[in-house]
């Protein structure tokens, strides 16, 4: 590293932000542009190039972890678009992950700040049985009246800002879950051709059942063996995009060695944000002599949903006249964490595509981030609701009857944003939309 | 040094939450798209007013600092990085499109608009901004004009100079003038709106534009052409454009930059090859295809290898990617990569494509090159690692070697990326010491107290704008290795 004379790294211990990735940066600045924040500020320091550079400064003991260097990493949605236009393929995401982790750490936010994550992400969510409970005292709080009293407070501000904005924003907790309802291993009617996993999921599990239902029901379909694993965990990635790496790591390690014990040809994922962390499992446990094959092996096999069934030839059996969709106009949002962090923007618009009958168009910026970003949209909420602006405005200038999308946070977010505007446009799962329309 | 109380004046001047000097500010805003330079500024101030400009420059004269100022910080030669006891000021927030003139094909916008965000706006109105640079998805047109930026549609449309009807502009002692009209004819004096342009914000802080528009081609034809031989794409090129064909785009890749792209992009291109010609050509439906038809025979004709022709916009833009990712391609293979862009005549562009060849062996340095070869402008692109010192030094002296050989054959040593900080000491080196003297002397007799991006294209005399900005680590490590004297 090349350190000013007498000058210390401000970062300590494991998950230091990568050097070789710090100095890669050819800072050209052709990232500005693709960045929701520095599209919000203008400003060099909210923008992936300016974020570079002073994690490069802490590094190279310039400048130190300050209140302001943990805002803007905070400030950061992770969306990782500026990896998408990035020249010398800077893997951003990981820097400003690395930067989270050495601030949650150190400590270096706030008491309150650190020690929610740390309930939050670190305890209620590395347990699921511990989150499925939660959930169950949640969907209490939703179908009851109470509900309506939290309505009522907001009105009148009886609660502070942030409890009556996530309440909005919470996900609808679905009646059963699917780890309950889904058996451990789903056999199809034709011939098998495929032995997958399925991931849950923590939020797809409690609050989507719906869509992992459709997601079995496609596979099947396909001629895929399901297998549901029951002791999997939340995959640890909305852990890792928030710093709490030791959480993270220890919910992979659970899953690898889960997943490790059955027979299959791929994990399949319809929450974009697990799927692309799974993809990390290898480089994640690189280090690690001993994990690093099998966690690898793990890695490899893991597929989007959309990019499985496109990859492996799926045709939509289809009988035109019970096509619910027929003469609809349909678009598509595209999820970060699937056409950044892993590149998937075909797959799902051919598969769409192949379902007769509807007229695709394309969505303006699909590509731009919706400001739902994990927990962004209770963290930052209004900066998360400005962004959320700009997609509401371009799905009413598409103007579809449809909006698809393939990821839960992307839901909760755009679904929020179509009801305050009070936009009757229905938003589903590719899971669900492709489970309609193939009538199975 | 500047004094706390001129900080605090400054401060009233924007207000509060217009004024920056915490480290992790100055820290991002010592740097643009330039390599290796960098150097913090005092402060940041995001003037709201063209009067709260003026009223900045006229304290800068006063109270002696200097001003940077500064768009989307995309730029190559070093213009928008700070120099001694500067502040930097930001533009990019200006960002309206203020007006389009359908009737008199004019755009007035203010300095921040991107590139990109204009082009896009008038083309929906069937209306066309020709200059492209290669940032211009970021590059903002204050940039644009400041730099006389160029790009992909040089050897037809011309460049930014030739799309500039006026501007408002604060000039070095704080008055605010508009230049320049939407008449298309104005010999009214000096012509001061052509003698701003370019001036690498040296002369005059931009605070409107007024642009010239024309209508937008009503058809383009996209074709890439490979060749075994560069000799022969050279010869297609001058044989085009001898038979009076001039087309919108014409693009070359030489042999490293398509080995780059195919590792990169998997674009199914042959990576034997020495060169490929990216041609378009716009304008009548009719016209098009005689031409495609003429380039296509007249390629074949120098032993093309193969000629594609893009039936579809999707297939043009397939073909167009060859060359979009070239800069994307070359970046990725070492951490540090020196684009530059010198021009030629294009008769001599096979010349400095040799003697680039020959000096990078010479130097052991990996290059490759692309570029505009319809006007002659091309990228030699350094591929390197700021880490390794004797490397570095290495790449100054091929690309000393590399300008001298453009101004012998008649060329320049930048075409459209600006001298700025990066290139000044070859501007002095090599350009007649009448002209420097000249360009210093106008800068002394507008803006004496040097308040105006001081430094930039050429030094002043004495050196008031403070040595090169270098990183403190790096500037000894070179000094040492006797780079940079």
């Amino acid at each position: 590293m090349m350190m000013a004379e007498g000058k210390k790294s401000g970062f300590r211990g494991i998950n230091i932000p990568s050097d070789e990735l710090l100095n890669n940066c050819i800072h050209c600045g052709l990232c500005l542009p693709t960045c929701p924040t520095y599209s919000l500020t203008g400003l060099e320091k909210s923008s992936p190039r300016g974020r570079i550079r002073i994690i490069k400064g802490v590094a190279e003991g310039t400048l130190s972890i300050s209140r302001e260097f943990v805002y803007e990493m905070n400030f950061c949605l992770d969306c990782q678009a500026c990896e998408t236009s990035c020249p010398a393929g800077i893997k951003y995401g990981s820097l400003v992950e690395a930067a989270r982790a050495q601030i949650y750490q150190e400590k270096y936010e706030g008491r309150l700040a650190h020690y929610s994550k740390k309930i939050l992400l670190g305890w209620l969510f590395e347990s699921h049985g511990r989150l499925k409970r939660a959930a169950r005292i949640l969907r209490l709080i939703q179908t009851s009246y109470i509900q309506s009293l939290i309505g009522i407070g907001k009105e009148f501000r009886v609660f502070p800002r942030k409890i009556s904005n996530s309440n909005s924003l919470a996900p609808k907790i679905s009646k059963s879950y699917s780890s309950d309802t889904l058996h451990e291993s789903i056999t199809p009617n034709i011939h098998s051709r495929y032995k997958v996993i399925l991931l849950t999921g923590c939020v797809m599990d409690v609050a989507f059942a719906d869509i992992n239902e459709d997601t079995v029901q496609l596979l099947l379909h396909h001629g895929c063996e399901v297998i549901v694993p029951r002791e999997q965990q939340c995959c640890g990635s909305l852990q890792a995009h928030n710093g709490d790496i030791a959480s993270a790591r220890r919910l992979a390690q659970h899953n690898t060695e889960l997943f490790s014990r059955y027979d299959f040809d791929y994990i399949v994922m319809n929450s974009a944000g697990c799927g692309a962390y799974m993809k990390e499992y290898g480089e994640i446990f690189r280090d690690d002599t001993r994990f690093a094959e099998k966690a690898n092996s793990i890695s490899k096999r893991v597929r989007d949903l959309t990019e499985f069934l496109n990859d492996t030839g799926f045709h939509p059996a289809l009988n035109r006249n019970e096509n619910p969709f027929f003469g609809k106009k349909v678009t598509y949002h595209d999820a970060c964490h699937l056409v950044h962090a892993q590149h998937i923007s075909e797959q799902p618009r051919k598969l769409i595509k192949s379902i007769a009958g509807i007229e695709y168009i394309e969505l303006r910026e699909s590509t731009w981030c919706c400001g739902s970003a994990g927990i962004y949209n209770i963290t930052h909420y209004n900066d998360s609701m400005q962004i959320l602006r700009r997609k509401i405005d371009n799905i009413k200038q598409a103007g579809p009857d449809i909006v698809i999308t393939g990821n839960p946070g992307c839901l909760i977010q755009i679904l929020h944003g179509l009801n305050q505007e009070k936009m009757h446009i229905e938003l589903l799962h590719t899971a669900t939309f492709l489970r309609r329309a193939c009538g199975v | 040094m500047i004094a706390s109380s001129t900080l605090s004046k400054l401060k009233s001047i924007v207000g509060q939450d217009n004024f920056f000097d915490s480290p992790e500010y100055k820290l991002v805003y010592s740097y643009d798209g330039t390599p290796l330079l960098s150097q913090l500024p005092v402060a940041i101030v995001r003037p709201q007013l063209k009067e709260q400009i003026s009223s900045i420059v006229q304290l800068a004269n006063n109270e002696r600092f200097a001003i940077v100022p500064r768009g989307s910080g995309s730029g190559l030669s070093g213009g928008s990085i700070p120099t001694e006891d500067s502040i930097v000021l930001l533009t990019n927030h200006w960002n309206k499109i203020l007006e389009v003139d359908q009737r008199n094909l004019a755009a007035w916008v203010e300095p921040g608009v991107i590139t990109a965000q204009l082009q896009a706006e008038v083309e929906s109105l069937g209306l066309f901004y020709p200059p492209d640079p290669g940032s211009a998805a970021i590059s903002t047109l204050g940039g644009n004009v400041a730099e006389n930026a160029g790009g992909l549609r040089g050897l037809k449309y011309g460049v930014t100079k030739n799309y500039i009807l006026g501007m408002e502009v604060v000039l070095p002692n704080g008055d605010v003038v508009l230049l320049g009209g939407k008449s298309v004819k104005d010999v009214a004096g000096y012509n001061l709106k052509d003698f701003l342009i370019g001036s690498e914000g040296t002369l005059g802080i931009y605070t409107k534009i007024l642009l010239k528009l024309i209508p937008k081609p009503e058809d383009s034809s996209t074709m890439l052409v490979f060749f075994d031989r560069l000799t022969d794409a050279a010869e297609s090129v001058s044989d085009i454009i001898a038979s009076r064909i001039t087309p919108a785009v014409l693009e070359f890749l030489d042999n490293t930059t398509i080995r780059c792209v195919e590792d990169y992009a998997h674009l199914k291109l042959p990576t034997a090859i020495e060169a490929l010609l990216l041609i378009e050509v716009d304008g009548h439906p009719l016209v098009i295809k005689e031409d495609v038809d003429k380039i296509a025979v007249l390629c074949k004709k120098h032993h093309a290898l193969e000629i594609k022709i893009a039936h579809d916009t999707e297939e043009a833009a397939k073909l167009r990617s060859a060359r979009k990712v070239a800069f994307s391609a070359l970046a990725r293979v070492r951490p540090t990569t020196i684009l530059e862009d010198v021009t030629v005549p294009r008769s001599e562009i096979v010349s400095m494509l040799d003697k680039i060849q020959f000096i990078a062996k010479k130097h052991s340095l990996q290059f490759g090159n692309f570029g505009h070869a319809g006007d002659g402008n091309l990228h030699p692109t350094c591929l390197t690692d700021e880490r390794d010192i004797s490397e570095i030094h290495q790449a100054e002296k091929a690309f000393d070697e590399i300008f001298t050989e453009a101004v012998l054959l008649g060329g320049a040593i930048t075409g459209e990326h600006g001298v700025g900080l990066a290139k000044r000491q070859f501007l002095e080196k090599l350009t007649p010491s009448p002209a420097i003297e000249m360009m210093r002397q106008i800068k002394k007799v507008l803006d004496p107290n040097a308040v105006l991006n001081p430094g930039k294209i050429f030094s002043l005399k004495p050196h008031c704008e403070g040595p090169m900005p270098k990183n403190p680590e790096q500037i000894k490590k070179y000094l040492d290795a006797g780079a940079f004297t």
